[in-house]
Parts: structure tokens; C-alpha cells; sequence
């Protein structure tokens, strides 16, 4: 098992450079490099056009300064190498918004940002898997045929509409004001309050956030669930368990859900970047200050060097839930680790 | 016809160029082991899923409405146009809707007095209008947030666009991204995913780090990223999401190879000196099909999903273009016209709902497994 630990973990090291490979060379596809965009932005995006000769000089040295400053002026993989370096320290530097350190922007979003996800990934796994197993059991059966009628259902409801008709229907405007619009928490939250009115004002505004982040990952899990569910009912050992005279629920709980969790464990890391996805719009939608709502702004703003910064950091956040699946999945699964060893 | 076309869209490789082998008309059935070379001919397969198919009446409601679907796509200037099918004016008879299709072809001209008018003003004209008489892109400054009524079937929106216009038109979007973005991440997904699970050792290592790389990158991130950067064109964002989006199917792929590979029929055939191609795409994909086709369903409503958030943000979609995305996005900033928000929202959701009845219908047909179940 230690050993397959550090394997994944060198693993980790290619996966993490490609990753970050692809977002560099997207950043690359914005026409011109930083140095002009920042130029532009600083001129209030006017890109230079229509300013007088003298000016234009002035530009003109002021972007060669800042092709030397950035690395510009190297090749591309010395460019590379070095926003690398400064990966490492946590150097992503400014923004070209507002020129505030870009890390600083991002540390206190994060915390918004995962608490968000933690509590749609417990919420997803804790109605999707008794409700696989429940609709696996009792194949065909009237409450089976309505679980996956209602999974189908709630899978193919799109999140944008979702939002959008919460919004429209149960967060004030012309109908129900049963949650809040917008934001974490009220606007005359103060620090003094019990602790008990904090979580219950926390409660209000997170439920619908959650709840919509969660809905199509705890219908979609609850599908492979029962599906992986009836691969393994279908095999020869579980016919054998009942041969032997196993009660159906020994049967069931020990041998069979045992078999059909390891594929579960898989989709926590497919669930993960979908979640990221899905806090783009929620948190956009209810004006949730996390990174979600940081990169979109980010991206309507061109503000670069931020947009970057956002994307490794997801796909380290990503990189990490893969990794506790895949140790995870090693743990219900000695097979797996075994197997990779021998290789 | 557009399931037919996912049908076959994802079936191609298991019927590949007229080979040598015999046996034809056999009946699909029975566990993987009984079945070393499912050679039936294309007919009599798809035939009997067909009729399996057929028995299942809620997936077949789901087939029937992406054909609905498919036929709005195909019929919308037919059915919200600001022309009429049929216009009697100054003597003449004219057909602009027909018309209207030559001058785009560059076959035909407008005649002078019916060059740029407005068909609904025409004094002393006798004309057949459509249904809804109006194109996504009529403005009407005096007409802003009508509510539903009989002359907006769907209310107006901040323009005074009609919706009902703008949702039929729409349907073209979802309709084509389904298409376009799936049928590239199949072919991307299916090859790597046979390559990787059927040769195993490197190639399996380097196409799972790819896959690794692929899933640890924030898609929907990344893609509004592209979009952002690039001009927004929609057959762009559909190549995007296409090549963003094979990875699931990859890995069913692979996944499944991997566990087939492993069967005695394959070693046989591996040891009667059959070719590997002919192994991957004739003896195991055909059995490794049931979660392969899931996943393909899935992601053309995927594909439709992703596309309806993308113009619900308002990236990577021409401002001009109506879409069903952009009509419930002016629904999230005006609460008060609940129509911009019920109406576009409940079209994407019926068509991903039908084509995930689609799939699953085909999922309980296709696996054997499931068949003995029932």
C-alpha cells in the first residue's frame, strides 16, 4: 500500500505538468501577449488606437519594460519554466483589474468555494447510495421504476434553469420569499450573535446553493449505483451465497454492495471538477463571493493572469481528489494495488 | 430520424467493412461468454433492438419527442417566420417562405417590390402566414416583456422578441451540438479507450495519465475560458466541448477492455492468429457496447447541458444569436417576467430528459445481462 502511495503520488507529477501545460498554452491563445493586454488595460482598453505619436513611444518602452519583467522576451519554455517557479511560491502575480497580488484574491475565496462543494459531495453520497442499493434490490418494482423515473428527471434538469427558477420563484420578486437571493449571509450579520443563530443564518442561505450543486451528481450516482448494483447481482458468487443458505440481506450489504461501491469511489473524481463547473453558475447566479464567481468576473474582465491562477488551483484541488479516490478505491480494493505493483 | 443516428453513430466499429466472417442473422444473446463473434448483420441486430425497444413505452416517448425535436430543427422557418407561405399581392402570387431558401442558395433574387418589406404591412395583400409569424430576431421596441398571450403564444422579452420564435429557432442549437460535440469526443473516446484497455502496459500508462490530465482539468473552466478568448462562433464551442468531453467515454471503453480482454474467447481468437484490430473492434467492442452507448447519451445531453450554461453566461455564443440558453438568462434578471424563465429552461430539460430515456431504453435492451433480469 506504501508503495502504491508513492506511486501515485509520482504520478502526480506528469498529470500536474500537463495540466498546467494546456492552461499555459490556452492563456497563449488571447491575441497579444500580457504586456499589451496590460497596456491595453491600462489605457482603459482603448488598445492604443488613436493616441499620438509621442504617446505611442512612451507605449511602446513601457511595454518592452514589461516584456523584460514578465520573461516575455524569452522562448516559450523558459517562460513556462519560470511561471512554474513562481507557481511553487505561491507567485501568481497581479491582476491586471486592480493590480492586487492575484494569491491574495484567491486565498480568501477558497474557503467559500470548499465549504460549498464538502457539503454537496456528503449530501450526494448520502441520498444516492441507499437509494441505488433500494432501487437494485427491488428491479422492476413499482417503487424502482419511480426512484429511476425521478433520477432521470432531476438528472436532466439543467442547473441554469434550476437557479434560475428558484431565483424567480422562492427568493422574493413577485412570488415566494422563502430563501435569500443572493450572498452568504445577512446583511446585518454581526459577530456577536449566538452561535445557533450564526449556523441558522448560514443554513438559510446555504441550503439552495447546496442543494442545487448537488441534485444531478446524487441522481447520477444513484444510476451507476443501481447499475453496478445489478452488474454484480448478476455474477455467479452472489447466486452461490444464496446457495448457501446466506440471509438475502448478508448477501446483499456484505457481498454484493461491497463489489459495486468500487466503481463509486472512481466518480468522487469525476463528480469533483463537474462541482467546480457547477460553482461557476451558482455562485454567479446567487452572487456568492467564491472562486466560481472570481472566475467568471475574471474572464469577462480578460484579467489573465488571475484566470490562470484559478485554473491551477482548481486543478490542483481536482488533483487531490483524485488522488484520495484513487488511495481510496486501493483500500476497498487490494486487487488494485497488487496488481499495479506487479507491473 | 436523429436517434437512428445515434445509433448507429455509436455502433459504427462494431460492423466494420465487409469481413470474412460467415455467420450472419444470429440473434444477439445470451452472456458474453456465449457470444465469441456477435456477427449479426447490421439489419437483423438493430431490427430486434428495435423491437425490444419498442416495448418499453416510456423510452420510446423519449425517442418520439427527439424526433419532435429534430422536426422543429428541421422545419423552423416553416413554423416561426416573418414571412408567409403563401403571399397574393398586386396581381401575383409569391411563395417568400420557398423563396426565401433560393436567395440563400444565390439561385434566385427577390423580386423589387418585395425586396427588404415588411410582409405583415403590404397594402391590399392576401398572405398565409406561419403559425408564429415572427423571427427570433424581430425587434419591437413598443412590445417589451408582453406576458404570454395570442399574439405572443410565449410572451416578448426585453426586446419584444417573441419567445416562441426564439425557442423554435433555438432548437436548431441544441439539436446540431448534440451531433457535432459528441460525435467527436466518440471517436476520440472510443479509440483511446480500446487502445488503452486492449494493449495494456505503456500505452494503457501514458493514455491514463491523458485521461488523469483530462479529468483533473476544470472542463467547464477551461471552456469558458476558450470562449472567452476566441470569437464567439457556435460551431467553435461546439468543437470545444466535443474535445473536452470524451474522457467518460474513454474510460467505459478501456474499462470494459479491460475486463473482456481477459476472457477465454479473446485469448482464443488472439491465438487463431486473428488481427488485433479485428480482436478490439469486431470481438470486443460489440460486447463492451451497453455502458459505451450510456455514456454516449449521456453526453449529447451533456453536450446540450453544457452548451445551454455557456449561452446562459453569455460566452462563447454571438450576442445576436438567439438560444434557449439566452432567453432563460434575461429570465434571471427580470423576476417579474416569469415566462423568459419557465418557458426556454423546460425545452432543455424535456430534450435532455428524452434523449436519457433514449439511452437508457437502449442500455436495457443492449445488455444481455439486464435482459435475464426481466
Amino acid at each position: 500500500m506504501a508503495s502504491y502511495t508513492l506511486q501515485r503520488l509520482l504520478l502526480l507529477i506528469p498529470t500536474f505538468i500537463g495540466v498546467t501545460l494546456i492552461g499555459f498554452l490556452v492563456m497563449r491563445l488571447a491575441p497579444g501577449d500580457p504586456a499589451q493586454l496590460r497596456a491595453a488595460g491600462g489605457l482603459g482598453g482603448a488598445g492604443g488606437a488613436g493616441i499620438s505619436l509621442q504617446k505611442r513611444g512612451v507605449v511602446d518602452q513601457a511595454l518592452a519594460q514589461w516584456r523584460a519583467q514578465f520573461g516575455l522576451d524569452r522562448p516559450l519554455h523558459v517562460q513556462y519554466a519560470i511561471w512554474l517557479k513562481n507557481l511553487c511560491t505561491f507567485n501568481f502575480g497581479d491582476s491586471f483589474k486592480d493590480n492586487q497580488p492575484v494569491w491574495s484574491k484567491i486565498r480568501d475565496r477558497v474557503p467559500v468555494t470548499v465549504r460549498l462543494n464538502v457539503l454537496s459531495i456528503l449530501l450526494v453520497y448520502v441520498v444516492a447510495i441507499p437509494l441505488g442499493i433500494y432501487s437494485a434490490t427491488h428491479v422492476n418494482s413499482l417503487a424502482d421504476r419511480v426512484t429511476t423515473l425521478a433520477a432521470f428527471v432531476l438528472f436532466a434538469v439543467p442547473l441554469v434553469w434550476a437557479a434560475t427558477m428558484a431565483i424567480v420563484f422562492v427568493c422574493g420578486g413577485d412570488f415566494l420569499y422563502l430563501f435569500p437571493p443572493a450572498g452568504l449571509e445577512s446583511l446585518d450579520f454581526a459577530s456577536d450573535w449566538s452561535l445557533w443563530k450564526k449556523l441558522k443564518d448560514q443554513a438559510w442561505h446555504l441550503f439552495l446553493p447546496v442543494v442545487l450543486l448537488s441534485y444531478d451528481g446524487f441522481a447520477g450516482l444513484s444510476r451507476y449505483m443501481r447499475s453496478s448494483m445489478l452488474d454484480v447481482l448478476g455474477q455467479d458468487f452472489v447466486q452461490v451465497a444464496r446457495a448457501k443458505g446466506l440471509a438475502e440481506r448478508v448477501v446483499i450489504l456484505k457481498h454484493v454492495l461491497r463489489n459495486s461501491l468500487i466503481p463509486q469511489v472512481t466518480i468522487l473524481a469525476s463528480i469533483l471538477p463537474g462541482l467546480i463547473g457547477g460553482s461557476v453558475i451558482i455562485e454567479t447566479i446567487f452572487s456568492i463571493p467564491g472562486l466560481g464567481q472570481l472566475g467568471y468576473e475574471s474572464v469577462l474582465a480578460r484579467d489573465y493572469p488571475t484566470v490562470m491562477a484559478l485554473f491551477t488551483v482548481s486543478a490542483i484541488l481536482t488533483l487531490i481528489g483524485i488522488l484520495i479516490s484513487d488511495l481510496l478505491l486501493a483500500a476497498v480494493d487490494p486487487r488494485i494495488a497488487f496488481g499495479r505493483r506487479q507491473q | 430520424m436523429s436517434s437512428k443516428q445515434i445509433q448507429t453513430g455509436s455502433v459504427t466499429p462494431v460492423n466494420p467493412p465487409p469481413s470474412s466472417s460467415p455467420a450472419t442473422g444470429e440473434k444477439r444473446g445470451g452472456g458474453i461468454e456465449s457470444s465469441p463473434a456477435p456477427a449479426a448483420s447490421a439489419e437483423g441486430l438493430w431490427l430486434n433492438v428495435w423491437k425490444e425497444f419498442r416495448r418499453n413505452p416510456i423510452a420510446l416517448a423519449g425517442f418520439y419527442a427527439v424526433c419532435v425535436l429534430a422536426l422543429t430543427a428541421l422545419l423552423a422557418d416553416f413554423l416561426a417566420n416573418d414571412k408567409p407561405y403563401y403571399l397574393s399581392y398586386r396581381g401575383k402570387t409569391y411563395f417568400p417562405i420557398f423563396r426565401s431558401y433560393l436567395v440563400g442558395a444565390r439561385l434566385g433574387q427577390w423580386p423589387p417590390e418585395l425586396l427588404n418589406v415588411d410582409f405583415k404591412k403590404l397594402e391590399g395583400a392576401k398572405a398565409f402566414f406561419p403559425p408564429i409569424p415572427y423571427r427570433p430576431s424581430n425587434i419591437d421596441l413598443f412590445a417589451p416583456y408582453e406576458t404570454p398571450s395570442k399574439a405572443h403564444w410565449l410572451g416578448t422579452d426585453k426586446l419584444g422578441r417573441d419567445v416562441m420564435a426564439g425557442m423554435i429557432h433555438g432548437s436548431r442549437v441544441s439539436l446540431s451540438i448534440g451531433f457535432v460535440a459528441v460525435g467527436i469526443a466518440v471517436i476520440i473516446g472510443v479509440i483511446l479507450g480500446a487502445l488503452a484497455g486492449y494493449f495494456g502496459s505503456w500505452i494503457d500508462l501514458t493514455v491514463s495519465r491523458l485521461f488523469e490530465i483530462m479529468l483533473s482539468i476544470p472542463t467547464f473552466f477551461l471552456l469558458i475560458t476558450i470562449a472567452a478568448l476566441l470569437p464567439p462562433s457556435i460551431f467553435l464551442t461546439m468543437t470545444i466541448i466535443g474535445l473536452t468531453s470524451w474522457v467518460g467515454i474513454a474510460r467505459f471503453t478501456r474499462n470494459e477492455f479491460l475486463k473482456i480482454r481477459n476472457l477465454d474467447y479473446v485469448t482464443a481468437a488472439i491465438a487463431l492468429g486473428v488481427s488485433n484490430r479485428k480482436v478490439m473492434f469486431q470481438h470486443i467492442l460489440p460486447n463492451a457496447l451497453a455502458p459505451v452507448i450510456v455514456s454516449v447519451v449521456l453526453g449529447i445531453a451533456g453536450a446540450i447541458l453544457v452548451e445551454s450554461s455557456l449561452s446562459f453566461l453569455g460566452i462563447g455564443v454571438p450576442a445576436e444569436l438567439v438560444t434557449w440558453g439566452s432567453i432563460l438568462h434575461e429570465g434571471s434578471s427580470a423576476t417579474f417576467a416569469w415566462w423568459l424563465a419557465v418557458f426556454p429552461g423546460a425545452a432543455i430539460f424535456i430534450t435532455v430528459l428524452s434523449y436519457y430515456l433514449v439511452g437508457e431504453g437502449l442500455r436495457e435492451v443492449l445488455d444481455p445481462r439486464l435482459r435475464g433480469l426481466r
